[in-house]
């Protein structure tokens, strides 16, 4: 029992002792036997479904996964913070966007030096995870965009899915009125926004690297066209991806430019139909240029080489091509290694079209690397003051390059 | 000094003690750092590295070349004004309604705090869809009774989405402006009322000559509050508009979360943060030398 007068002494050294205690069990050295991973699977959900995954690699080995799952925008800041702290997780799964700003820092072990795998993945799959000619990240699995359409409202309007810009204009034209739209796209002025105008920047003979040499403007055009046809709603400035599958699936859009994450959501509502084509291209014979969007699983540096080399065991076991194709149809994402992705294009034929897209989709940080932010913000001013009426393409990109270029 | 001072003095410190390490821990050091890392080249390499060079006046040169900044500047100007100005005349106009007392006041009074109650974010949602162009309830609505026959693009055109944005930062607002106006006038004595009554002045007369001159500490109180709460909004025109269309919507708020969090740029965020903390500054201080010319009067 301790008497009155000892007890604020006590708090007091409670109190120390549970700081001092806070303080070591941040750099606490974790079990051996175990891989820490920090992602974005707060979904239950997806949660699980990595779990299975991750406990599929890394049982035989001897091993466990703990997964460290934030919000996807938080987790490039919660990463930072916990290499202030020396605390790092054995695997860092980081949007494929933001990982040039990682590989800059020295942080990331090139997957090089530890053996990881490299042979048969696709070239669009390799350089998203790669900065200025290194890897440092692996993609078990990559999106894109195509076009969705509701083939009911469109054979109604007699209408084919569109292959060209001019094709799309007409049909986008003809399945307007009655409350519906004939095409929807997000063009808010974010990621979501930026990633939805790339294959019609691309397509159209844009470059990142250089956003004023006038490449591209036709892209805008077709945008600014498309919303003065009135076949496109004028609130799409406010539209991200989730807004315009909401559109799509209220029969309020017709068509939709979206990526295979909608597919759940759209397989959970009996109402509305739909089917995948590929983006539609400028001239009739090109081939559209789509962005590759997903994930890619990075090493932190380590001071003990063990941890390093079990993640590298990790990811070598979650990438072989049984474990690539499963987690695709897990996810409706396509494997990045090229005879997974065939594979798994035979087996969802309705999916095929962003089996091939992703095949010959293009890195938004290939060219720009660590100015990609920069850049991707200068695109959504773009398009933004061209939508909006505020500027000409020609003058939204000249202004887009100053931007970028002063955002360095 | 003898020593029969100097203990009270030094046992006096000892008791600011804790709240002086309190405040330099929570405030100070935070503030300090904050204008530090704007003269730093402070990237995501100073994380893993420690690292982070002066880089001299660089980052504030950036940010003030940068046009968005002076837009940006702009648009917290007037969304703070327009904000406060609605806000407080609701909100006043709201008390001084609810301080006479009638049947189911406290209910309807108590449906009025509900804005308060919503998470910010949620209520951006909710306020997204009602003023959505087409589908909208409210443009359903003015076109029903006939006010308007279009869609009014209320966060799709660069024109009308900072009024928006103000609108719904006015209906945020209101609660707050409401509650504790409505304490101040619970303050001022009945009796006064009957006196100016006697008098023979009108309720405007009243309103102005009593009601106001009396709630005026409250009134500084509510305002200060108020723009420190606003001046630095960010989820709120996040989740309505992201800052767009074509920017109209940008403020310091969501430029400083811009250049920290997307483009990773701590160094540029902070110039921006520590001009945010520089306008409240001078409002702090104003805000002191009203209370103190109070005190000094007596009141």
């Amino acid at each position: 029992m301790h008497s009155r007068a000892a007890r604020p002494v006590l708090a007091v050294v409670t109190a120390g002792a549970a700081v001092a205690l806070g303080l070591t069990g941040c750099a606490a050295a974790p079990d051996p036997g175990t891989v820490t991973v920090l992602n974005s699977a707060t979904d239950t959900a997806e949660h699980t479904k990595n779990q299975k995954f991750f406990d599929r690699c890394a049982r035989p080995l001897g091993l466990r996964v703990e997964q460290l799952s934030v919000p996807a925008d938080q987790v490039a800041s919660k990463a930072l913070r916990m290499a202030s702290s020396r605390s790092l997780p054995d695997i860092l799964e980081l949007d494929g966007s933001e990982l040039p700003q990682f590989a800059l820092t020295g942080g990331l072990r090139p997957l090089a030096d530890l053996g990881v795998a490299t042979s048969g993945f696709s070239r669009s799959a390799v350089s998203l995870g790669s900065y200025q000619g290194t890897r440092y990240g692996v993609a078990r699995s990559a999106n894109s965009l195509a076009l969705y359409y509701n083939p009911d409202l469109l054979a109604k309007a007699g209408v084919e899915p569109p292959r060209t810009w001019a094709e799309l204009r007409t049909a986008a034209r003809k399945l307007t009125g009655d409350g519906t739209y004939g095409l929807a796209f997000s063009a808010s002025p974010d990621a979501d926004g930026v990633y939805q105008f790339l294959p019609f920047f691309w397509s159209s003979g844009g470059d990142e690297a250089r956003l004023g040499d006038g490449g591209g403007a036709k892209a805008l055009g077709l945008w600014k066209q498309l919303v003065a046809d009135r076949s496109v709603s004028k609130a799409v400035v406010n539209w991200n991806q989730q807004d315009v599958n909401d559109q799509f699936v209220a029969g309020r859009a017709a068509m939709m430019i979206n990526g295979p994450w909608q597919v759940p959501v759209l397989d959970a509502q009996k109402k509305t139909r739909w089917a995948v084509a590929s983006i539609p291209v400028p001239e009739a014979g090109g081939t559209a240029v789509a962005p590759i969007g997903g994930t890619v699983m990075t090493v932190p540096k380590s001071d003990t080489p063990d941890r390093e080399r079990n993640a590298a065991k990790i990811l070598d076991c979650l990438n072989t091509p049984r474990n690539q194709l499963d987690w695709g149809k897990a996810t409706n994402n396509v494997p990045t290694r090229t005879a997974a992705a065939r594979t798994y294009a035979e087996q969802n034929p309705e999916l095929a079209p962003f089996a091939e897209l992703v095949a010959t989709a293009r890195s938004r940080t290939a060219r720009v690397g660590t100015r990609w932010p920069a850049v991707g913000d200068a695109l959504a001013g773009a398009f933004q003051s061209v939508l909006t009426g505020r500027s000409s393409p020609e003058a939204a990109l000249r202004r887009a390059q100053q931007q970028a270029s002063t955002g360095k | 000094m003898t020593t029969l001072t100097r203990r009270p003095a030094l046992l006096r410190w000892l008791f600011i003690a804790p709240a002086l390490i309190y405040m330099a821990a929570f405030f100070g050091y935070p503030l300090v750092r904050n204008l530090l890392m704007s003269f730093q080249h402070y990237t995501p390499t100073t994380y893993f590295t420690g690292e982070a060079p002066f880089n001299g006046l660089d980052n504030w040169r950036a940010v003030l070349a940068d046009p968005l900044f002076t837009d940006a500047l702009w648009h917290t100007a007037l969304f703070t004004a327009g904000s406060l100005l609605g806000q407080f005349t609701i909100g006043l106009a709201l008390a001084v309604f609810f301080s006479r007392r009638f049947r189911l006041a406290g209910l309807v009074r108590a449906v009025l705090l509900l804005p308060w109650l919503v998470p910010m974010v949620v209520s951006a949602v909710v306020w997204r869809r009602i003023l959505d162009q087409e589908h909208g309830v409210l443009n359903t609505f003015l076109q029903a009774v006939g006010l308007t026959d279009g869609g009014v693009p209320w966060l799709s055109s660069p024109s009308v989405a900072l009024l928006s944005a103000v609108l719904v930062n006015i209906w945020i607002g209101i609660p707050f402006n409401m509650v504790i106006l409505y304490g101040g006038l619970q303050e001022i004595p009945r009796e006064l009322y009957e006196a100016a009554a006697l008098d023979g002045a009108r309720p405007w007369r009243a309103f102005r000559s009593l009601t106001l001159p009396m709630l005026r500490p409250v009134i500084t109180v509510v305002l200060v509050l108020g723009f420190m709460s606003t001046v630095k909004i960010l989820d709120l025109i996040l989740a309505l508009t992201a800052g767009g269309p074509a920017d109209a919507t940008q403020t310091l708020g969501t430029v400083t979360y811009q250049l920290s969090f997307l483009r990773l740029d701590f160094g540029q965020g902070a110039v921006v943060g520590t001009v945010l903390i520089l306008v409240s500054a001078v409002f702090a201080v104003l805000y002191l030398r009203a209370n103190r010319a109070d005190f000094g009067k007596g009141k």
